[in-house]
């Protein structure tokens, strides 16, 4: 009598490899790296809305930031070739706080204004709003202690953390009538049709 | 000493047990790292790179707009267009498609929706502004500019 040993059948795993390439491409050709990071504005009213158009803006309070349809810029009517100068000159400008006569009297009144041509691509538009946003970031990541990525970071979820609340308020800082000390104040202008 | 018939049988076969478990991996990274897509993106996108990104909260209160050349350039041309959703768009639906996706949404969220425009490098600015003025008009005033992280090597 031979005894033969009952071998458990192994379920043969060599397929497995393929289920898993399968799932793979399915995944590859379904799916995208989502990107939902940019650089936030907030636009001015409608147009038709607005009557008090006579508010006359001193120079002094205005930074003027042109660019025209080469892409060539023109910061306070004196052309600018390095984009990267900018930031500083902004946040110069806005925490002038009356010192330099020529310069904004303080930093509710400063407004920052951009102008482009229609013909300005849209490469350029973005480089300058950075500098622009990372002079505002910088400003309020130095006044509430932080680093200008942790203020980003801080500044997208205002609602749930009571700690990023406040640092949010120290760093815009918060007068009496709950109006930030530093806004924002970005001015997209209507583009021009020169092109020059 | 007889003849000896030597034939080395010696068959190397790299074991490829592991290959699943790579492939696993693979597939977990990209299940964990990709969204599924929504809408098939017709235009080009050379999305600029910059460096004061921030990130949206409520994902459902964003509506993308997409601008650039068509992909397709001999059946839709080489001026920049509007991509909304799946179709093409003229600036003067953008009111239109605003009031659209604002109805989709809750009462009072209304107000607080965004539109992410996702511009190509080389779209020029008079159509971006034609956009953003009719999106001023159908009071959707937040508005994101979709860039990508600078990194400076």
């Amino acid at each position: 009598m031979i005894k033969k040993e009952r071998q458990t059948p192994e379920i043969n795993s060599s397929s497995m490899a393929d289920i898993a390439f399968l799932l793979l491409i399915f995944f590859l050709v379904t799916t995208t790296i989502a990107n939902d990071k940019g650089l936030f504005l907030l636009l001015p009213p409608d147009p038709d809305q607005l009557e008090d158009m006579d508010i006359k803006i001193p120079e002094k309070n205005l930074f003027k930031i042109q660019i025209n349809s080469a892409d060539k810029l023109l910061v306070e009517n004196e052309p600018l070739a390095d984009v990267m100068l900018l930031k500083d000159m902004i946040k110069e400008f806005i925490m002038n706080n009356g010192r330099d006569p020529l310069s904004s009297d303080n930093p509710q009144k400063a407004i920052v204004s951009l102008k482009t041509d229609r013909g300005t691509t849209q490469l350029r538009f973005i480089e300058v709003l950075d500098q622009v946003k990372g002079a505002y970031h910088d400003i309020y990541a130095e006044r509430a202690g932080v680093s200008n990525q942790r203020w980003r970071e801080l500044s997208e979820d205002r609602t749930g953390d009571p700690e990023a609340r406040r640092l949010y308020d120290i760093g815009r800082g918060l007068l009496p009538d709950g109006k930030p000390e530093i806004p924002m104040n970005i001015s997209i202008a209507e583009p021009t049709q020169i092109g020059g | 000493m007889g003849k000896f018939k030597k034939k080395a049988k010696t068959k190397q076969d790299i074991p490829t047990s592991a290959l699943p478990d790579i492939i696993f991996m693979l597939l977990f990274f990209f299940m964990v790292t990709t969204v599924l897509r929504e809408t098939t993106i017709n235009v080009l996108q050379r999305i600029p790179e910059a460096n004061e990104l921030t990130k949206l909260r409520k994902k459902s209160l964003v509506k993308h707009l997409y601008i650039g050349e068509p992909k397709k350039a001999e059946l839709w041309g080489k001026e920049p267009k509007i991509q909304a959703n799946d179709n093409f768009i003229d600036t003067k639906d953008i009111i239109l498609w605003v009031n659209r996706e604002k109805a989709k949404l809750k009462e009072n969220e209304r107000e607080q929706i965004t539109v992410d425009l996702k511009v190509d490098s080389d779209a020029k600015r008079g159509l971006v502004s034609d956009v953003e003025l009719q999106l001023r008009k159908a009071n959707a005033r937040k508005l994101l500019y979709t860039t990508r992280q600078r990194v400076d090597l």
